[in-house]
């Protein structure tokens, strides 16, 4: 199988480069992934995050003929060749298909996300209903793999002032919860032309999530939160 | 070489469940704690637990601690402590809730009660009929209680070393822990953190075997750094065999399928845990389904065009309750088996997935080894918890949700040690001059090796000889060739070379540091199987396939330096009831 691959190492290379690859797969590589590793054993020097190889770490994601996703559950079986990897994009790369993602977990921490609860705990359990914690379904599942943010051109942009998809989907996910208490904290946050409002709606978040969940849903109900207090 | 040097009031290896529970209680308490993770920290393996935690709630059977107690013995086959036992079972409530408090979003009963499950193993009334123990967020509890974990410590401003490897442990002549040394995997630089306490969190290693649902991250770099450091390795005969791992790939589907009603069929589609465990049947323990299914497959009643595999059903459950309850796994299900389970079963193998041996420490998290007056002298400065810990709660064998229970009680009782630890250790010691010269001599060997060994080859031989002789039935010869083989791949291991020399996110040099750390482990686990002479738990001998509580209801201890054995007893007493005395195993 044919691969072009993303290299960069800043310790030797003055620019990135595509470097291709052909490689004989073994019946039980299925996944991008399992090629990478395939190709590793080849050449060492290529670099990329891994961890759980089943889409519960967030680890691998990289941009795969053009859309984000995660090397792990992507089946080999499909890709066009040669299959085009490159870093997720508009994060500085560190190096081949490992990206700075500083920006992106700085937007995470920006939200709180963390329940904000200040009454005294009780002994046990705080009551929630079924209905109550369905709310959380889709929102508490994020990996914060960066597909989404990352397939975001308004995060591309700014992503030092725009939360992006995956910090908001996590806002969402506090402001949904029966739990919390600083709905109004955290709505005054996100009034900000950029912080929330930089959202265009163009799906791209959604449209490439590797857990099937969507953020710009929970955008629009966040912005829906919003009208409402003001009227 | 002068290296840079950090200090700290406790330095944290592993920032899963049990490394962000202990540092959660060091930032709340005000102390300057520095968590070290080779990856960021939502990223650890506690992410693919998806069962649930273990706790008497009673909130959907009748249940208590006691009971949860009796069972946690009985799974350990005798081997657990008692009195750890005790310790954790005691705390299981207490802990859940403070993790729903934290905003862990369980699910719910109709009554608003966080929703319970039944699990392998779990009685009422010691012994009697099943218990629904398992505190559960669908089939992602570890996902949710990981990121719950981290959302508190970003609320308590906890500081984390993302992307950092842990190279080796600092001890002084006393034998006093004094921090690590340790690799900054993006700019390849090695830093010495000094700190007054330091706990392992490093997880588990079943990356030792070549069918595991661990990530490639488990690679037991805390029990390698603690064996180089002359602190033995205690009970490494003890692995559990997941029952359900997807056939193939490995990758766990939770027993919380098999909890909700599902069950494994053979090739004749019976249900033969009716055979093997006539009461419990698929609930038995992990151990026992392992080893049936296992017989099923060498009896030629396997599934599959080469009989090696066994079904697991669960359609009759209906799509709705799988929808609910367990949407992790059809999904990977689909993705890796390519069998959706609201229509057809799937295909399942034993496959390795849990360490019950590991560091040995009281419960209190602090490190005990034999120095001069005992078998359990603490280790000044040095702290353990979690899969890379042996307290030991799971003895010979784990019951299913004690794993991320485990964590829980442990994390936070060992960040309430350290704390008070720390008050009487109000200075840093003196670091010894050549405090990281092994890990630069180890970085240094790796830089200038020429003609050496392939990683991923000498890896790859590791995996395969753990696997081929040190399996879910381990047999007399097979053991004794195996610990010639290790031995020789760790000879091989410590021979290793590297192309990429590059000092930028070298994952080739972490991958390198990893074999060394995995051999280590793995040399540990053969040599303590090959002499255990009777079958418990997880350690099950062709010839020897009854328990020998006369001879060896005792711990293993494992000395790296001269692969050296040495026993320690089981702590048979509890706190405070009555101790559970060793009795047939039956489910």
């Amino acid at each position: 199988m044919k691969f072009s691959i993303y290299r960069f190492d800043p310790d030797k290379d003055e620019k990135p480069y595509m470097q291709d690859y052909e490689i004989a797969l073994e019946p039980a590589d299925r996944m991008l992934l399992d090629a990478l590793i395939r190709i590793k054993t080849v050449d060492d020097s290529l670099s990329l995050r891994r961890s759980c190889r089943e889409g519960v770490c967030g680890s691998d994601a990289m941009n795969i003929n053009g859309r984000n996703g995660l090397a792990c559950i992507t089946p080999l079986k499909g890709l066009k060749e040669p299959v085009e990897l490159r870093p997720l994009p508009g994060l500085p790369v560190i190096r081949d298909l490992i990206v700075d993602m500083t920006q992106f977990f700085k937007q995470y921490h920006s939200i709180k996300p963390y329940l904000i609860n200040e009454d005294p705990p009780p002994e046990t359990e705080r009551l929630q209903s079924p209905e109550e914690r369905a709310e959380l379904d889709g929102l508490y599942e994020c990996i914060l793999c960066a597909c989404c943010s990352t397939a975001c051109p308004s995060f591309w942009w700014n992503p030092d002032k725009y939360v992006g998809p995956a910090g908001l989907l996590q806002a969402y996910r506090f402001l949904a919860d029966s739990r919390d208490q600083a709905t109004a904290e955290r709505l005054d946050y996100l009034e900000d032309p950029y912080r929330l409002f930089r959202c265009h709606s163009i799906m791209n978040c959604t449209d490439v999530c590797p857990k099937g969940l969507n953020p710009m849903e929970a955008i629009g109900r966040i912005k829906t939160m919003m009208t409402k207090r003001t009227i | 070489m002068t290296i840079a040097r950090r200090k700290f009031d406790a330095v944290i290896v592993g920032a899963g469940g049990g490394g962000m529970r202990a540092a959660l209680q060091l930032s709340e308490a005000g102390l300057k704690v520095a968590v070290l993770s080779k990856v960021f920290p939502t990223r650890s393996h506690t992410v693919a637990a998806q069962g649930g935690i273990a706790a008497a709630l009673g909130n959907v059977t009748e249940d208590n601690w006691h009971w949860h107690m009796y069972d946690t013995v009985k799974g350990s086959d005798y081997l657990g402590d008692q009195d750890a036992i005790e310790f954790m079972c005691r705390q299981a409530g207490e802990v859940v809730y403070e993790l729903e408090h934290y905003g862990m979003p369980f699910d719910r009963l109709e009554n608003g009660k966080i929703y319970q499950r039944p699990f392998g193993g779990q009685s009422q009334n010691f012994g009697g009929a099943q218990a629904t123990r398992s505190c559960a967020v669908a089939d992602r509890t570890g996902h949710a209680m990981l990121h719950t974990l981290y959302q508190r410590n970003v609320r308590a401003n906890t500081q984390f070393f993302v992307e950092w490897m842990a190279l080796d442990l600092i001890r002084d002549e006393q034998g006093d822990v004094l921090g690590v040394s340790a690799l900054d995997i993006e700019t390849g630089e090695v830093m010495i953190l000094q700190a007054r306490a330091t706990l392992f969190a490093t997880g588990g290693a079943a990356r030792i075997f070549s069918a595991s649902t661990n990530a490639f991250i488990n690679t037991g770099d805390g029990l390698a750094m603690t064996a180089r450091a002359g602190v033995p390795l205690q009970d490494m005969e003890f692995w559990q065999f997941h029952p359900t791992g997807v056939y193939g790939a490995g990758i766990l589907i939770s027993e919380a399928v098999r909890g909700e009603g599902g069950y494994l069929l053979n090739k004749d589609g019976e249900r033969f845990m009716e055979r093997y465990a006539p009461h419990a049947k698929d609930l038995a323990s992990r151990d026992v389904v392992s080893r049936a299914m296992t017989t099923e497959i060498k009896e030629g009643r396997g599934c599959g065009r080469d009989a090696d595999h066994l079904l697991l059903k669960l359609d009759h459950l209906g799509a709705d309750v799988i929808k609910a309850r367990l949407p992790g796994i059809r999904e990977i299900a689909i993705k890796f088996a390519h069998a959706d389970p609201i229509r057809e079963p799937i295909p399942v193998v034993p496959t390795a997935h849990y360490m019950m041996g590991g560091i040995p420490t009281n419960f209190h998290g602090q490190v005990v080894a034999p120095y001069k007056t005992g078998p359990e002298e603490v280790v000044q400065g040095f702290y353990a918890v979690g899969e890379c810990a042996c307290v030991s709660v799971h003895g010979a064998n784990r019951l299913g949700t004690n794993s991320l229970l485990d964590i829980l009680v442990f994390g936070r009782a060992a960040g309430n040690q350290i704390i008070e630890d720390l008050k009487r250790n109000s200075h840093h010691k003196h670091l010894p001059g050549d405090a990281a010269d092994k890990a630069l001599a180890r970085l240094a060997r790796l830089d200038s090796q020429k003609d050496g060994e392939n990683v991923s080859q000498v890896g790859d031989m590791l995996r395969k000889t753990m696997q081929a002789h040190c399996g879910v039935f381990r047999f007399a010869d097979l053991l004794k060739q195996g610990v010639d083989k290790i031995s020789e791949v760790a000879q091989r291991a410590r021979n290793t070379e590297i192309r990429d020399k590059s000092r930028v996110f070298n994952t080739a040099r972490v991958e390198a540091l990893e074999l060394d750390n995995l051999a280590e482990v793995a040399v540990a686990t053969m040599i303590s199987a090959r002499a255990r002479t009777e079958s418990r738990g997880a350690h099950a001998r062709d010839d020897f396939p009854y328990r020998d509580d006369d001879k060896w209801l005792k711990h293993t201890l494992y000395f790296s330096e001269d692969r050296r054995l040495d026993y320690k007893p089981v702590r048979l007493k509890p706190l405070t009831v009555e101790s559970f005395p060793p009795k047939a195993r039956i489910y």
